[in-house]
């Protein structure tokens, strides 16, 4: 056997282990969400409100509306919810979805920093999310009257991400 | 209290595991047999140890200890009492430990079973597994330590574990595969030693092939009862996913194939030595990785715990340490000039080769397919997936060839130029056609279901044929006297030949449909009718359920009962699909409930899967085949 053949297998390793180091602490769910231009996805899940009533995709139609994905367990979400909370006092839609979560925690939350969703999905295995393509928490799409989702943002929503992401697309639609 | 028992009794492994990694080493440097056998008390407190801090943190669960972080986390005063001990190993932190206490039952039995080793040879097999252990120790103690506290405010209640763990399956199913991943280690400190001791040989590889086998066993026996888990409890009734987890299992369990097979090679022939030298270091080298994978968080899984970079860098170092320092050993101190006795292309030699082969392409084909995500984000290449289709049209083809030469090999003779290996064939392939052809007109005439039955009889009429040949006509005495490695290889085949035939009739032949189904309501799967009789809610200790009771009947008589579940979990929230499932030697009758529906009918799915049983009975025949292989007194005898 020569010299290379020897050290072939630690070379492969090698590269295998550059690979691996790179993919430490990176998110293998972080994906580009494929949903813009679509409907919102079919579903049917629970009200985190009365937990014996299902919310479908259709409930959410009707006007220009926010979709917050939230969860007791996301320390960003506790930065957004203040905002959320104002633009709901303007008069903003926004409906919840409890990613990831459980109902007591959610119901807690709710009650002690307010409620500013009119309707809140009880997404506890993620399958809304899913299919839409979240990656964390918080994140917030807009969805059209028709049932369209028109755009979509990874992080806190605030004024200025409101004013730009969201706001012209719910004048010009 | 107990908790810091257990963190006590950890340090105490961690300093045993040190002295164990150091002393013998230097002893077999200096050639004191002092210091080279003092390896049992230390293999001794090792065990103790470890066994305290797993029975400290299983008295944690046991009393609701909610102050410890890792016992609020994953366990609830309502849970079963039984679910609370395995809860110990349910979760990221116990599960390295309880992976570590098992490395230390290796540690010990090799300590105590391993007189007939040369005693340099020994001493530092026993370094290396010290070393491992070491680092496993580091990474609870450094990194995941599940006796931290929650003080000064321990919550009341603890938020319950998994419902996806609350199974029978999921009790033994992780034990079962650490027993297997963990195994390796001695294959791998068998390496290591000998590439150090620059000694490798037959006599090596005899030492060595015991342990590797039952290594094999347990992680065979592991993957089974981790498939059948996901068949009776993810509730859509596939039992293989090609899930990174799975696949990070399934990879060790190729290599550890190979590597039973190119030992007895080497112990038979010395022949392919360094390649089983390789495969060896391979071997525990992908166990390792199915940890890091398992607990780093770089790929996405079902089974995946928590994503932390920490420990995700921590174990990359282990890997690193022990992968790259095993290779770099193996590049610089493989032994030269290894004489193998030559043989020709009908020598069992050779069919062992294209038997490594296949199973080494099959494996770097699911390592390709389970990495590619991670190296095409690396190279930009955008995010990609890779589905069931990619690992299907390796894996099947591959796995098939290899199967038809199982039996040639067998029957083949050392070394070759055996001219009766056709006629030897001729009979067992005759008569698995007739019954391949026999079974075939039975079901559907099909190409696939006949290749498929030939396929399993093949293996199955061929094994018995051997085990004929091998006993002069089935001879009672010679029957008795059979080695028990020889009954080993003749399970294990056979074992293939029936998973052969289930995995072929359950994906060619099974019936499913997703229906509506409301009370009196029913449906026509393959010849059975399945008969919604009623409704009702039922309660468990920490969920309730709805359930509804659904009668089978095969022609007109009732066959079955099933009472499928979907479950709330009261302390999460959390909803689970409770499948029922009828068992039979040809056919499971699978039921899950789907969502209810609004007038109070329920979406549910009605399954029939052909065979289902087998591919698990052909699994448990490996294990026990491994088991009884490992187990020959042969290895317990002097060499001569």
């Amino acid at each position: 056997m020569n010299k290379f053949m020897r050290f072939l297998p630690f070379l492969v390793f090698g590269v295998l282990g550059a690979f691996l180091a790179y993919g430490i602490g990176k998110d293998p769910t972080k994906l580009p969400s494929a949903v813009i231009g679509s409907p919102l996805p079919e579903f049917r899940l629970l009200d985190v409100h009365d937990d014996t009533q299902f919310i479908t995709e259709s409930d959410l139609t009707g006007q220009y509306a926010l979709l917050n994905f939230w969860g007791t367990w996301c320390p960003a979400c506790h930065i957004e919810h203040p905002y959320l909370m104002e633009l709901a006092a303007q008069g903003v839609v926004i409906y919840g979805v409890d990613y990831k979560d459980q109902l007591e925690p959610a119901r807690e939350w709710l009650v002690r920093y307010g409620d500013p969703y009119r309707r809140v999905v009880f997404d506890v295995g993620g399958k809304l999310g899913f299919d839409m393509g979240v990656t964390g928490a918080p994140e917030t799409y807009l969805i059209s009257p028709d049932g369209v989702v028109l755009a979509r943002y990874q992080g806190p929503v605030d004024q200025q991400v409101f004013e730009t992401v969201f706001r012209p697309l719910m004048l010009t639609n | 209290m107990v908790a810091e028992f257990g963190l006590f009794a950890l340090w105490i492994a961690f300093a045993a595991s040190l002295l164990l990694a150091v002393v013998p080493m230097v002893g077999s440097y200096r050639d004191s047999s002092l210091l080279m056998t003092v390896d049992r008390p230390l293999a001794r407190v090792l065990f103790i140890a470890l066994s305290g801090s797993v029975i400290a943190l299983a008295i944690a669960f046991l009393n609701d200890d909610f102050s410890v972080a890792y016992v609020a986390n994953h366990s609830n005063s309502l849970l079963p009492w039984y679910y609370k001990i395995t809860a110990v190993w349910g979760s990221h932190e116990g599960s390295v430990l309880f992976q570590l206490w098992i490395l230390s039952i290796w540690i010990i039995a090799f300590s105590l079973f391993s007189k007939r080793v040369d005693t340099v040879l020994r001493a530092r097999v026993l370094s290396v597994l010290g070393l491992v252990s070491l680092g496993f120790c580091a990474f609870i103690l450094f990194t995941s330590s599940p006796f931290e506290r929650l003080l000064p405010f321990a919550p009341g209640e603890g938020s319950d574990l998994n419902p996806l763990l609350q199974d029978f399956g999921m009790i033994i199913h992780p034990p079962l595969l650490y027993i297997g991943y963990v195994g390796f280690a001695i294959s791998y400190g068998f390496a290591i030693a000998a590439l150090l001791s620059n000694r490798l040989d037959r006599e090596w590889a005899r030492w060595a092939r015991p342990w590797t086998a039952i290594a094999m066993g347990f992680l065979t026996l592991g993957i089974v009862i981790g498939s059948w888990w996901a068949y009776a409890e993810l509730g859509w009734g596939g039992w293989w996913f090609w899930d990174p987890v799975e696949n990070a299992s399934l990879m060790p369990w190729l290599v550890g194939v190979a590597l039973v097979h190119s030992l007895s090679v080497s112990e038979q022939r010395g022949a392919f030595l360094s390649w089983t030298l390789l495969l060896s270091i391979s071997a525990f080298s992908l166990s390792l990785l199915g940890a890091f994978l398992v607990r780093s968080g770089v790929i996405t899984s079902v089974h995946a715990f928590a994503s932390d970079p920490e420990r995700g860098m921590f174990i990359l170092w282990i890997l690193f340490i022990a992968v790259g320092g095993g290779l770099l050993l193996y590049a610089l101190k493989l032994p030269k000039n290894l004489k193998a006795k030559p043989f020709g292309l009908t020598g069992r030699e050779f069919f062992l080769l294209l038997n490594n082969v296949f199973l080494v392409v099959i494996t770097v084909t699911v390592l390709i397919g389970t990495l590619w995500p991670l190296i095409a984000d690396a190279l930009n290449w955008g995010k990609i997936s890779v589905g069931a289709q990619y690992f299907n049209a390796i894996a099947i083809p591959m796995f098939t060839l290899m199967s038809v030469l199982v039996p040639i090999g067998v029957y083949a003779n050392w070394g070759g130029s055996s001219s009766e290996l056709g006629s030897k064939l001729l009979v067992p392939i005759a008569l698995s056609l007739l019954i391949a052809l026999g079974a075939g007109a039975l079901i559907d005439f099909s190409l696939s279901t006949i290749l498929v039955w030939w396929l399993g009889c093949w293996l199955l009429v061929a094994t018995l044929d051997q085990l004929r040949r091998a006993t002069a006509g089935f001879n009672k005495t010679k029957l008795m006297s059979l080695r028990s490695g020889l009954w080993g290889m003749y399970l294990s085949h056979a074992g293939i030949g029936v998973a052969i035939i289930g995995v072929g009739m359950t994906t060619l032949h099974s019936a499913e449909v997703d229906v509506r189904m409301g009370e009196g309501d029913s449906h026509v799967v393959g010849s059975y009718e399945f008969t919604l009789r009623e409704f009702a809610p039922l309660r468990g200790p920490n969920y309730q359920s709805e359930s509804a009771t659904i009668d089978v009947y095969y022609r007109e008589r009732l066959v079955a009962t099933l009472v499928p579940e979907k479950r709330r979990y009261v302390a999460t929230g959390q909803i689970m699909t409770e499948a029922a499932v009828d068992d039979g030697l040809t056919r499971d009758l699978y039921v899950a409930l789907g969502e209810p529906l609004d007038n109070g009918d329920w979406a549910v799915r009605l399954q029939v899967k052909s065979f289902m049983r087998w591919v698990w009975y052909g699994g448990a025949m490996i294990f026990l085949g491994g088991l009884l292989a490992g187990f020959d007194r042969r290895y317990r005898r002097k060499y001569e």
